[in-house]
C-alpha cells in the first residue's frame, strides 16, 4: 500500500470522506515523516502534533456520528508562520515578535480548519517575507529537498520544502513578490497567487499591504484548486476583500483548454535567464499547443522595470507597517534603554534583521523629502504602466506564460551577501503583484537535476482560467509526480 | 542621480527609529547606493500623463467606514511587555 504521506489533498478528503481511513491515522502519518525529514530541513518552527492528533480525533468522532464529511476532511496542512493563529506563538521569522501569540485567527487559516484541514505546524521563512531563500529566518536555514545544499526559495521556503518533502500534502504560504511562486518553482511542486483581493488578509501580518497576497501550495493543481475553492471569498475584516463570487475550481479543471489563447512576452525573454531555464520553457509552451492552447506573443514593454518599481513600492509600504515594532504593545523590548526614543531604537535593533533594516531604510528614504516625487510616486507611475501592459496584452490572449524563476535553485549563502542579486531573482515573480493578477508556477522539468516552473498569469479574478491551463499541462507531463530524494 | 552617503543612511536611520552599529550603516550605505543606481532606470520612462498607482484593486471597492467592536482589551494587554491599569507602560517620558 502507498504509504499515507505520499497521498495528495483530494485523495486523502475522498477516503476519509469514505471511512477508509481515520483522520488520525492521516495526521499520525505525516507527523511521523515530519519528524523523519525535518531535522535534514528545518522547514518548521513549530510542530502542534498534540493539537493536530485532537483535532483529527474530533473530526472521525464527528464522521463516525453520521455528519457530512467537510471539502477537505482530515487533510494536513502546514502554516508559513506569518499567519496569525489564536493562542500560539507568531514569529513572522523575527526575533522582534518574541513571546507574541495573537488574540485572533487568521481568515485563511481558520477557513481551512473549518474546511477539515488538519494544521501540523508552523513553517519557516524569511523575516517578514521579505527574502527569496528563507535565508533571513532569525532561528533556522530551510534546506531544498531536492539538494540540501540549496535554498528552498522563499519567503515562504518552509512550507515549500514542507509540501516537497511530504511533511504535508498542501500548505500556505504569502506571496507579495513571488513568496509562493518562487520556492514552489524551486522545490518541485505547484504554487498559487490568487488575484490581490481573493484572499483575506485578515491575521497575516503585513509587508506591503498593496502587494501582499495569501497563497497556497501543493503537488497539483487539482489539490490547489480545492485549497481555492476553500479560502477565496469575501471578508468583511479586510477593507480590500474583493466581493466577487468564488467557483468551484475543481469543476473548473474538467473544462479542458481548447481555444484557451496563450500570450508569451518573448522579447522580454531574450536576456538574463539561464539556457537550460530558457529550453525547458520553450518545451512547456509546445506541450501548451499540443493540448489545444493558441499561442501568440505579447508585448509587456515595461517589464524591464518591473524590479525597481516593485523594491520601491515593497519597501516604502514596508517601512510604513513595521513601524508598529516598536517594543510598546507586543514582542520584544529593550530593557536597558534609557529615555522612550532609546528604547524604540534598541528593540528594533536588538529585534530586526540585516535584510528587515536594509529594506526600512530603503522605504524611509524613498518616502523621504526631497526623494519621494523621484523614487515613490514614480515606482507608482511605473506600476500604472505595468498593470496596463497587462491590459493590453490580455486583449490578445487569456493566459501569459514565462518561467517562474530566471534559473534553478541557488546554494546557501551563494547570494546573502549581495542584495541586489538577490532581488534580480524576482524578475519574473514580481508582475504579478504590482498588477494584482493571479498566477500559478507549475512543475515543468529540471535544470542540472533541480526543479524549475512554468508560470502561467491570469485575468483578474480568473484564477479558473490558469488553473484550468495548469492541469491540462500536468495530464500531458510527468513533471509534478517526481519526488526528491529525502 | 541620488547618492546614498552615510549622512543620508544616518538622516533615514533616525526617521525610521532604528539603531545601527558602524558595520550596518556602512554596509547599508554602499549597498542602498548600489540598489537606488540600479532602479535609476525608471527616470528614464515618461510618467508625464501617468495616475500612480496605490491599489491593486479599482478604486471605490473598499468598506464603508462604519464603527465595529474592536478586540477586548484585558486580551491585548497580554501581548505587553509592559502593562499596568488597563495601559501600556513606557519608559518615563518627562523628568520629574
Amino acid at each position: 500500500m502507498t504509504a499515507l504521506w505520499r497521498l495528495g489533498a483530494a485523495e486523502i478528503s475522498r477516503a476519509v470522506a469514505a471511512r477508509d481511513l481515520s483522520a488520525r491515522e492521516v495526521a499520525r502519518a505525516h507527523l511521523d515523516r515530519l519528524a523523519a525529514v525535518d531535522p535534514k530541513l528545518d522547514a518548521f518552527l513549530a510542530v502542534l502534533g498534540e493539537r493536530a492528533l485532537e483535532r483529527a480525533e474530533r473530526l472521525d468522532e464527528t464522521l463516525a456520528a453520521g455528519e457530512p464529511a467537510p471539502p477537505l476532511a482530515g487533510v494536513p496542512v502546514a502554516v508559513k508562520d506569518v499567519l496569525d493563529m489564536e493562542g500560539l506563538p507568531t514569529t513572522c521569522g523575527s526575533r522582534i515578535l518574541e513571546g507574541y501569540r495573537p488574540p485572533f485567527t487568521a481568515t485563511a487559516v481558520a477557513r481551512l480548519e473549518a474546511a477539515g484541514a488538519i494544521v501540523l505546524g508552523k513553517t519557516n521563512m524569511d523575516e517578514f517575507a521579505m527574502g527569496s531563500s528563507t535565508e533571513n529566518s532569525a532561528f533556522k536555514r530551510t534546506r531544498n529537498p531536492w539538494d540540501l545544499a540549496c535554498v528552498p526559495g522563499g519567503s515562504s521556503g518552509g512550507s515549500a520544502a514542507a509540501v516537497a518533502a511530504g511533511a504535508a500534502p498542501i500548505a500556505l504560504g504569502t506571496d507579495t513578490g513571488g513568496s509562493v511562486r518562487q520556492p514552489a518553482a524551486l522545490c518541485g511542486i505547484v504554487g498559487l497567487k490568487p488575484t490581490y483581493g481573493r484572499v483575506s488578509r485578515y491575521g497575516l501580518v503585513a509587508f506591503a499591504s498593496s502587494l501582499d497576497q495569501v497563497g497556497a501550495f501543493a503537488r497539483s493543481v487539482e489539490d490547489v484548486a480545492v485549497v481555492a475553492s476553500t479560502i477565496f471569498g469575501h471578508d468583511p475584516r479586510d477593507a480590500t476583500s474583493a466581493p466577487e463570487p468564488v467557483p468551484d475550481f475543481r469543476k473548473a479543471l474538467e473544462e479542458g483548454i481548447a481555444g484557451l489563447r496563450v500570450g508569451v512576452p518573448w522579447s522580454f525573454l531574450e536576456r538574463g535567464v539561464d539556457e537550460g531555464v530558457g529550453a525547458g520553457f520553450r518545451g512547456a509552451v509546445a506541450v501548451l499547443e499540443r493540448t489545444g492552447a493558441a499561442v501568440r506573443e505579447v508585448m509587456l514593454p515595461h517589464l524591464p522595470h518591473a524590479i525597481a518599481s516593485y523594491y520601491i513600492v515593497a519597501t516604502a509600504e514596508a517601512s510604513s507597517n513595521l513601524a508598529r515594532y516598536d517594543g510598546v504593545r507586543y514582542g520584544l523590548r529593550a530593557r536597558r534603554a534609557g529615555g522612550l526614543a532609546a528604547m524604540y531604537g534598541e528593540s528594533r535593533d536588538l529585534g530586526f534583521g540585516a535584510e528587515v533594516k536594509r529594506r526600512i531604510i530603503l522605504g524611509t528614504f524613498v518616502l523621504s523629502s526631497g526623494y519621494y516625487d523621484a523614487y515613490y510616486l514614480r515606482a507608482q507611475k511605473v506600476r500604472s504602466l505595468i498593470r496596463r501592459d497587462f491590459e493590453e496584452a490580455f486583449r490578445a490572449c487569456d493566459v501569459i506564460a514565462m518561467p517562474t524563476t530566471p534559473s534553478p535553485a541557488f546554494r546557501l549563502g551563494e547570494k546573502i551577501e549581495d542584495p541586489l542579486q538577490m532581488y534580480l531573482q524576482d524578475i519574473f515573480t514580481v508582475p504579478a503583484n504590482l498588477a494584482g493578477l493571479p498566477a500559478i508556477s507549475i512543475p515543468s522539468g529540471f535544470v542540472g537535476g533541480l526543479p524549475v516552473g512554468l508560470q502561467l498569469i491570469g485575468r483578474p479574478y480568473d484564477e479558473a482560467g490558469i488553473l484550468r491551463m495548469g492541469h491540462a499541462y500536468q495530464a500531458e507531463t510527468a513533471h509534478h509526480q517526481q519526488r526528491p530524494p529525502v | 542621480m541620488a547618492r546614498v552617503t552615510l549622512e543620508i543612511v544616518d538622516h533615514v536611520a533616525r526617521l525610521a527609529h532604528l539603531s545601527l552599529t558602524p558595520e550596518e550603516r556602512a554596509l547599508f550605505a554602499r549597498q542602498l547606493d548600489q540598489i537606488v543606481a540600479y532602479a535609476e532606470s525608471i527616470q528614464q520612462i515618461d510618467t508625464e500623463a501617468v495616475e500612480p498607482m496605490v491599489y491593486a484593486l479599482a478604486a471605490g471597492s473598499l468598506r464603508e467606514d462604519e464603527p465595529r467592536p474592536g478586540l477586548e482589551r484585558e486580551r491585548v494587554l497580554e501581548a505587553a511587555p509592559d502593562a499596568a491599569d488597563g495601559l501600556f507602560r513606557v519608559p518615563r517620558v518627562i523628568a520629574g
